[in-house]
């Protein structure tokens, strides 16, 4: 059984590898959303210390929404996903597994940049660690929740769009917690804990129904 | 082996077939035929389970396959419209692949032999985008020799393959068939079988 989710998250890296521009597009989509607020808002530190934390978390959102409509389109097209889903493999897994490749592939590299980003908005040296651990846990949650998402659209005309009406609003809880925690620690680092525990919390949640659910819902796209 | 009981597809409003009742043995090849768009390959997309019927029951082996699922789903090769192979991988990696999904344990060197017995000798490393449609056809093709699944289903295996594949496509399927596996397949050509039966299916009448 694992060796079926290795399977699915290698070959999905390794084709990853070998077209690189869809990695590096989120990567700089994110890195040039986050640039834009200082130039078009104010370069004043105290202004860009409360815009900081929503505004990468924004990104973020954005910019994993941008890579969910390829998760499974484009095995879809050249049947590859006809086959994943005859395998005789559970299929969850199999779900697991691109799910995993796509979180390491456009929601890891966030979390790395994460440092930069957080020097031009002026965020102290905690603030800053603290979003890489709050992107840490949610970033994973984003590509969760959006691969069920992905899979429900899969197939229809103009359904990227519908996907971001569909997948949004389920993010409102990770902007939250997630934004939440940069903001509090700037106050006391104490203070992040229940933000972060939550977000935790929702992650489990995700990685036990989202598989589940995005597998049900891919043999019903496929049809 | 597998029985098909009183089946009716529907796609949208149009109903395709109805009370279709069939029961296949082991070694027999079932040849659907039909118009265009008289409903092959939604049958044996419900055949393999990527379809819901809109009434009917699938048994395989005496049980239901609903219920059998992913029991069901490993004794069984489909082979559909598209070649469900990955343009940037190579033919050696895409065949591995598909091995290890299907529970197979394949060596590296059956499939160096397969894709070399397909008529692939010195393509084995290349993506398969490079490869021509036939070849590409074919890469895909070369799963059936490494398969141990019982029932094969195969939509229109013939078309873009030249005579030299047609021919040792059909080997392929004579073998299947005389080791005791299930083949259905839909195309407009004939299919001669060196051993086992040959049922036929006519839709749309």
């Amino acid at each position: 059984m694992l060796r079926s989710f290795w399977c699915i998250l290698t070959r999905d890296l390794t084709l990853a590898l070998r077209r690189r521009t869809d990695v590096l597009t989120t990567l700089f989509f994110f890195v040039i959303v986050v640039s834009l607020f200082p130039l078009g808002v104010s370069t004043e530190q105290q202004i860009l210390r409360i815009l900081g934390p929503g505004v990468v978390w924004v990104a973020a959102l954005l910019a994993s929404m941008l890579a969910l409509e390829r998760l499974f389109a484009a095995d879809y097209d050249d049947g590859t996903l006809e086959q994943l889903l005859l395998t005789g493999q559970p299929l969850a897994l199999l779900v697991l597994g691109k799910i995993t490749a796509h979180w390491l592939l456009t929601g890891l590299p966030l979390v790395l940049i994460a440092p930069l980003v957080g020097m031009q908005y002026h965020l102290t040296d905690t603030a800053i660690g603290v979003m890489m651990i709050a992107l840490l846990i949610g970033t994973p949650i984003l590509s969760l929740i959006g691969a069920i998402g992905a899979a429900l659209t899969l197939g229809l005309r103009g359904g990227g769009i519908l996907l971001s009406l569909l997948i949004l609003p389920l993010y409102i809880p990770v902007l939250i917690y997630g934004a939440g925690a940069i903001e509090v620690s700037v106050i006391d680092l104490s203070n992040t804990q229940p933000y972060l525990t939550l977000l935790g919390a929702f992650l489990l949640v995700a990685l036990i129904f989202a598989p589940v659910a995005a597998a049900a819902a891919l043999r019903i796209s496929i049809e | 082996m597998l029985e098909v009981m009183q089946l009716e597809c529907r796609r949208g409003d149009r109903r395709l077939f109805t009370d279709l009742n069939f029961s296949l043995s082991a070694g027999t090849l079932l040849h659907v035929r039909g118009r265009n768009g008289s409903g092959k390959t939604t049958l044996l997309r419900t055949l393999c389970g990527l379809f819901t019927p809109e009434h009917g029951k699938l048994l395989w082996r005496g049980e239901s396959i609903q219920q059998l699922g992913d029991d069901y789903r490993r004794e069984v090769l489909y082979f559909g419209h598209l070649n469900g192979i990955k343009g940037d991988l190579t033919g050696i990696e895409n065949l591995s692949i598909a091995a290890t999904l299907a529970g197979n344990s394949v060596s590296q060197s059956n499939i160096w032999a397969a894709l070399a017995r397909i008529g692939l000798t010195g393509f084995e490393d290349l993506p398969t985008r490079m490869l021509s449609q036939g070849q590409k056809k074919r890469v895909a093709l070369a799963r059936l020799m490494l398969s141990t699944a019982p029932l094969w289903i195969l939509d229109e295996p013939f078309t873009a393959l030249d005579v030299d594949a047609v021919a040792l496509l059909q080997t392929l399927i004579s073998d299947h068939i005389a080791a005791g596996g299930l083949a259905i397949l839909t195309t407009h050509q004939a299919v001669p079988l060196t051993s086992g039966q040959v049922a036929h299916l006519d839709l749309g009448d």
